[in-house]
């Protein structure tokens, strides 16, 4: 029961008339949040993309390069027919993928031992250390991996010491794949110790209560729960790498093209916008259906 | 005890792995020639003043921070507000919105980068600072909706509610309750979101006209590689400067005892939403 | 995860979302969409700015210069006087093709640029879309010094009407390690020549192309190639193939100057396709190097400063063409770069410069040396002899991204 004094001297103000209106009409509060970033989002972002979308239905005069409104499938058939875009878009998928699974193996032991071994101050000089890379330009870094690869680099140069025969490393994607899964490590490792922090003490209690060991426990009740984490890193590393031009621009050799360098070159040098579109929306629709399997996963909530 | 000292070694070798790289651009800040080639052929402080001398790099730096703050400002109110009214209303199309607003960062930087290219170039707008705080904001309030939804899920409603019951109006709980359970959620979204914004080059290569932001900037010293020093000299001042704030915020959100206490908590409240 | 009673509600949102977009996107306009650059042009008709009218006098200077230019065209060394002299505060932006020259260049400059120094091979792409106007030579004192083959050349002068003027020219060279090569090979052929597989690199350029033909030309004479910029369907498809050969050998396509210089110098490649450029930072940073011009010869570059149709500092812009073209900014930004300037009095002060710089970059050479050099410029379908069967840019650059760097 509350106490009088409470309920009658509190001020009784525009302000508060204000707040009891809106408290009682929680659908104008919810209007009142929503319509800003929500008009952002449709009138700029998915108007964007619907134009996009719709360009990749159209085709240029290859005489005037100008865009002619004309319906039609033509982009999409080259992309499909054509057996280089048919490799780039596989080489794209396929080392997006591989850049995913190994981040999440990279990035399972080091986030568990920073979410539940580590001390205070010790998490702290790890979250620290995952988050200043990001913050080191993308291009310096990559150049970095350059002279780690370069026939006359570091790596070399070391296995020279240790006896070993030079590698062919450099420009190769062998080499990208390196380089991908370098630059996206951190966005894997957050969101899968976010998963495992919020693990509470008592489940793994109880699973060594039950008699499960070590390798039980992890299988069944960490990788499980950890799970949302490994998906929500994964549409990180998965969208990074696929719709990247740049690493393959500086660290690709012959035969390394992936999507976003067809799209950049016929947006920025070509001016064939609808195949650019067209190419781009290949992406778009692989995260689509990745972004609807990861929220059946749960991934969502552990962004 | 053995998976203690596995887990060690395989943290310090990521944490190798991570840092090899920055040591080697920190150390080519000083590399006497523009090419870089191994091992390190000569040392040099000459590229600091240069580079500090350099009114492209200072202008360039300049714009990064403005666009920067001006797009994780706007993150902080759109992604805050969008979060707020995702976890507490049930309204029409609410799956939709959730999902919709992922879209900037789970969609590649080519698209949303070419979609607002069109988009500008259809509506006759020129690209300048704005377009690029438009695109940079687009993918910052995902950030900030991410991480203050996250927060507001592991935090108990009946705070509010208690807030409420004992008199206090709308904006007197929210500025004395809510607020502050957010604010470390809203400073590791803001930072978060300020990091990716500062590093962005995809999307800003398509929403930028005669300007220049230190990505760009850093993307165009590469093409004659006469400016490597001068790019290794920025990075190694920004790693320097970035500890400071990173650690201040690892500082608030971390605490993994606590959030584990209260995950379990946070989760049998969430059964009774 | 909760589970509302919602999941109903999400189809008609979806469905009422993208009601809306495509809405929105029909009622913007119809007709098509201005796209500058007219690759395929045909050569036929009036440039669409033939009639603009270039001013008689140069006024005073807007304070402001917005330059599209190729990275080390636009260094301190010679804009700074140019920024003290005129007051006009010069910023580049800069670009690694020609295709992206003439993309930033859409719609005239886009009310954004007023300048871009396009190679030949984009310049005439500009004129034919409308992206450059007339430029009047007399107001530009040094334009009488220029070598007569650069003042009215036909890739920026049509119909007597000059859309630019010309800035500087230069070679595209074979570039190798002596250390490798100690005698400098004779022949294009080593580019193809499996025996130095993986230590070869080219540019990434679809012009690349014409040194495809332009070896061909030599070495394939039945095949009838004349011009390297004008192939046929059966000779660009020969070009094609040679490159297709050559994939496997390739190191790199380098897209960058710098990424060529990389290579060489950390030992990624010893022979490779260049320009002066890359070959001067590499002597001057202690790399063995050297480069010549085979016996099939070598296709080139001659670069225009053009104007763009909606520069918004017109003034500056002539300011700038006055200076660039005299003898003293052309013979620092010559030996700066390692190209061949067009004011002929620039061979004196370049030797002061740097001793022999005049004989190196062939500032002094005769007509035919320039004349044996196949210049950039943009393939279209007429074919000069009446023919129009001759494949335009947009063939060579879908056969090159399609089928030889994949």
């Amino acid at each position: 029961m509350a106490s009088g004094t409470i309920q009658t001297s509190a001020p009784r103000g525009a302000g508060a008339r204000i707040s009891a209106a809106l408290w009682r009409r929680p659908w104008v509060r919810a209007a009142l949040l929503l319509t800003p970033p929500l008009a952002w989002f449709v009138f700029i972002y998915l108007a964007s993309l619907g134009i996009l979308l719709i360009t990749a239905f159209w085709r240029i005069n290859s005489f005037t390069t100008n865009i002619e409104r004309v319906w039609n499938l033509g982009n999409f058939r080259t992309l499909l027919e054509n057996a280089t875009y048919r490799a780039i878009m596989l080489r794209t998928i396929g080392i997006a993928a591989l850049v995913t699974v190994t981040d999440a193996v990279l990035a399972l032991p080091f986030a568990y031992y920073m979410a539940r071994v580590a001390s205070r101050r010790a998490q702290t000089a790890l979250f620290v250390g995952v988050l200043v890379p990001l913050w080191a330009s993308y291009i310096a870094r990559v150049y970095a991996w350059l002279l780690i690869f370069t026939h006359d680099g570091v790596l070399n140069w070391g296995l020279d010491k240790i006896g070993l025969g030079p590698v062919t490393l450099a420009y190769t994607n062998t080499a990208m794949w390196i380089v991908f899964s370098y630059l996206w490590l951190p966005f894997m490792i957050l969101p899968v110790y976010a998963a495992l922090e919020r693990i509470p003490d008592s489940y793994l209690e109880a699973s060594a209560d039950l008699g499960a060991r070590g390798g039980r426990t992890v299988a069944k009740v960490i990788l499980p729960l950890a799970l949302p984490g490994i998906v929500a890193g994964s549409i990180f590393t998965f969208s990074l790498t696929l719709g990247d031009f740049i690493t393959p621009f500086l660290v690709g050799g012959t035969g390394s093209s992936f999507i976003g360098n067809v799209v950049y070159e016929n947006v920025g040098v070509a001016g064939n916008i609808p195949f650019a579109a067209a190419f781009a929306i290949v992406p778009v629709v692989i995260m689509g259906l990745y972004l609807l399997g990861a929220r059946r996963l749960g991934a969502f909530e552990a962004m | 005890m053995w998976t203690r000292l596995a887990l060690r070694i395989w943290t310090a070798l990521v944490l190798a792995f991570l840092f090899a790289p920055i040591l080697i651009i920190m150390l080519y800040a000083f590399n006497t020639s523009t090419i870089q080639s191994w091992p390190l052929p000569g040392f040099t402080f000459k590229w600091f003043p240069e580079t500090w001398n350099d009114p492209e790099v200072r202008d360039a730096l300049l714009l990064s921070i403005k666009a920067g703050l001006i797009a994780t400002a706007i993150a902080l109110v759109l992604g805050s507000a969008a979060s707020f009214a995702v976890h507490r209303f049930r309204f029409f199309g609410r799956e939709v919105v959730s999902f919709v607003v992922v879209l900037p960062l789970a969609l590649p930087g080519i698209i949303t980068g070419m979609a607002l290219n069109s988009f500008f170039n259809f509506n006759g707008i020129n690209l300048s600072l704005w377009t690029i705080v438009v695109g940079h904001a687009t993918f910052c309030i995902v950030i900030v909706y991410n991480n203050v939804i996250a927060r507001l899920r592991r935090t108990s409603s009946s705070l509010i509610e208690a807030s409420m019951d004992l008199g206090a109006h709308g904006w007197t709980t929210f500025r004395t309750v809510t607020f502050p359970l957010l604010s470390t959620a809203l400073v590791a979204g803001a930072l978060l979101a300020f990091a990716l914004s500062f590093d962005e080059v995809i999307v800003t290569t398509f929403t930028s006209g005669a300007q220049n932001t230190l990505p760009l900037w850093i993307f165009g010293a590469i093409r004659l590689g006469q400016r490597l020093p001068e790019v290794n000299v920025v990075v190694f001042f920004v790693v320097l400067f970035t500890v400071i704030p990173v650690t201040i915020a690892a500082r608030l959100t971390g605490g993994g005892g606590v959030t584990r206490a209260s995950a379990a908590a946070g989760q049998v409240a969430q059964k009774d939403e | 995860m909760t589970r509302t009673g919602m999941g109903a509600g999400r189809w008609p949102a979806l469905a009422a979302l993208g009601a809306a977009l495509i809405l929105l996107t029909a009622a913007c306009g119809g007709g098509t969409e201005g796209n500058g650059g007219g690759g395929g042009g045909g050569g036929a008709g009036q440039p669409p700015t033939a009639n603009m009218a270039p001013p008689t006098s140069v006024g005073a200077g807007e304070g402001k210069l917005a330059l599209i230019a190729w990275e080390g065209y636009v260094q301190p060394l010679w804009t700074k006087t140019f920024e003290t002299k005129t007051g006009c505060d010069v910023s580049a932006k800069y670009a690694g093709s020609s295709d992206e020259m003439v993309t930033l260049m859409a719609d005239g400059g886009g009310g954004q640029y007023d300048m871009v120094s396009a190679s030949g091979d984009a310049s005439l792409r500009l004129i034919y879309g409308g992206d450059v106007r007339p430029v009047n030579v007399d107001l530009i004192p040094d334009w009488k010094n220029f070598i007569p083959q650069l003042q009215s050349p036909p890739h920026n002068t049509i119909d007597g009407k000059h859309y630019g003027i010309s800035l500087q020219w230069g070679p595209n060279t074979l570039m190798y390690n002596p250390q490798d090569f100690p005698t400098a090979p004779d022949s294009w052929s080593v580019i193809y020549d499996p025996k130095y597989k993986g230590k070869i690199t080219v540019p990434d350029n679809p012009i690349q192309i014409a040194d495809a033909a332009l070896y061909l030309k030599a070495t394939k004479p039945e095949l009838g190639i004349t011009d390297v910029y004008e192939l046929t369907r059966p000779q660009l498809d020969a070009a094609v193939a040679l490159l297709r050969q050559q994939q496997p050998l390739i190191r790199k396509y380098w897209g960058l100057a710098s990424q060529e210089i990389s290579m060489f110098k950390n030992g990624d490649a010893i022979i490779g396709a260049s320009w002066p450029y890359q070959e001067s930072i590499l002597r001057s940073n202690g790399v063995p190097i050297a480069s010549t011009i085979p016996k099939e010869g070598a296709t080139g570059w001659a670069d225009t400063w053009m104007m763009a149709t909606n520069a918004p500092h017109p003034n500056c812009a002539y300011l700038w063409m006055q200076y660039i073209s005299t003898a003293k900014a052309q013979a620092l930004q010559a030996t700066w770069y390692g190209e061949t300037p067009a004011n002929t009095k620039a061979c004196p002060i370049m030797d002061q410069l740097d001793k022999g710089s005049c004989a190196v970059y062939h500032a002094n050479a005769p007509a035919s040396y320039f004349d044996s050099i196949s210049f950039w410029k943009t393939p279209i379908a007429d074919c000069g002899n009446g023919e129009t069967n001759c494949m335009p840019y947009s063939e060579w650059q879908q056969a090159w991204t399609t089928e030889v760097t994949g």
